[in-house]
């Protein structure tokens, strides 16, 4: 689209913020069916689902960004071990 | 569980989301575009991945002025936040002193930043400035254009000066709101001045107190305007704080994809920051409704 070009779109970017508005709806949907009560977990603090869904994704892009400045290794590797931290939140945060 | 019976509240936010969309979240699509791709012309873009990232976290001068503006933000809590409840604290309760106080006081939040600047840049100059020139006479070797510390130190002070009135005006605030009973209280068991503040009101304070300290933070981290004028980052890079360093990246050398990615890490900062005050504003707010 020649209106969307100043934005200078790229299919990964396209694909991440595709994968945040699904999530949204998602968590939405979720919320909407079976509504999330808020508990303490090994978190130090009480939390919702979405609480622990944005603590996760903040972690996880802080886990990809210290990959970047302190190792050499390929990033999915990185990616990989957020995704799993992403989970252990979600369970157990 | 609590039933929606209503959705009007949607239709009624749609207006905030929209401006909120335009405003943020299309830019920052944008930013997040251009933070993994080298940008050459309008029309002349390649992806390179996180190779902006990578640049940026491993470089020195941005560890360099990260440890600077974390520095400068923890001066400016820890001196600010104690001197704004002391001014409270010695403010008169009433009448027309009070109000007349709370006007001077309030005085320099009224001035723009970049004016703040100019006062500070002319106030501590060794020729004519007031300060500068009595430092000077006094034989102190004062030079916050040759000296970093003298110029950190100036940038500092400017700070205080310029927005310690704010948690001043926050706590006085806060302190109005206690009811007279608490002091009633702490008189008939005979408190002392001190136990009055420990056990009154520092815990009354803590609401207003918590949001004093996420402004000053969030201000502080994001502080621009101020140091540019009086310094312009220098001398060297001693008072270049983030904002400035991404200014200089993003405008100076137009550098798009470094500063792109360099915004992202500093917004992920801001967002960490920002969820640890807010837990803690929401861990405050049971404690200030408890029982009495």
């Amino acid at each position: 689209m020649e209106s969307l070009a100043w934005m200078a779109w790229t299919t990964p970017v396209a694909i991440f913020f595709s994968s945040v508005a699904l999530m949204l709806v998602g968590m939405t949907l979720w919320q909407i069916k079976s509504p999330s009560i808020a508990r303490r977990g090994f978190l130090p603090l009480t939390t919702t689902r979405g609480d622990r869904l944005f603590l996760g994704l903040l972690s996880a892009a802080y886990i990809n960004l210290a990959w970047t400045g302190l190792t050499d290794l390929h990033q999915w590797f990185a990616a990989g071990i957020a995704f799993v931290w992403l989970l252990v939140v979600m369970r157990w945060g | 569980m609590l039933k929606t019976y209503n959705n009007k509240a949607w239709l009624l936010v749609l207006p905030v989301v929209l401006c909120v969309a335009f405003s943020a979240i299309i830019p920052l699509m944008t930013v997040v575009n251009y933070s993994v791709q080298d940008i050459l012309g309008p029309d002349q873009k390649v992806f390179v991945g996180t190779e902006w990232f990578q640049l940026v976290m491993r470089d020195p001068e941005l560890h360099a002025a990260l440890g600077r503006q974390v520095l400068f933000s923890a001066a400016v809590l820890a001196i600010q936040i104690p001197l704004g409840i002391l001014l409270a604290l010695a403010l008169p309760a009433t009448g027309w002193r009070s109000s007349l106080s709370l006007v001077l006081l309030a005085m320099p939040l009224l001035i723009p930043q970049n004016v703040v600047g100019t006062i500070w840049q002319i106030y501590g100059r060794g020729d004519i400035g007031l300060a500068g020139a009595a430092l000077t006479k006094l034989g102190v070797n004062y030079n916050y254009t040759g000296n970093s510390m003298d110029a950190w130190l100036t940038v500092l002070v400017m700070d205080i000066w310029h927005w310690t009135p704010l948690i001043a005006l926050l706590a006085f605030a806060g302190l109005r709101a206690i009811p007279e009973a608490y002091y009633q209280a702490a008189r008939i068991d005979g408190a002392s001045r001190f136990a009055v503040f420990r056990f009154i009101q520092l815990p009354k304070l803590r609401g207003v107190l918590l949001i004093g300290l996420l402004l000053r933070f969030m201000d502080s981290f994001m502080i621009y305007t101020e140091p540019f004028v009086l310094t312009g980052g220098g001398p060297g890079n001693a008072t270049t704080f983030l904002s400035q360093y991404l200014t200089q990246k993003a405008v100076g050398q137009f550098d798009l994809g470094p500063a792109a990615a360099f915004s992202l890490i500093y917004f992920l900062i801001i967002l960490l920051a920002c969820f640890v005050f807010y837990s803690l504003l929401q861990n405050a707010g049971p404690a200030e409704k408890a029982p009495h």
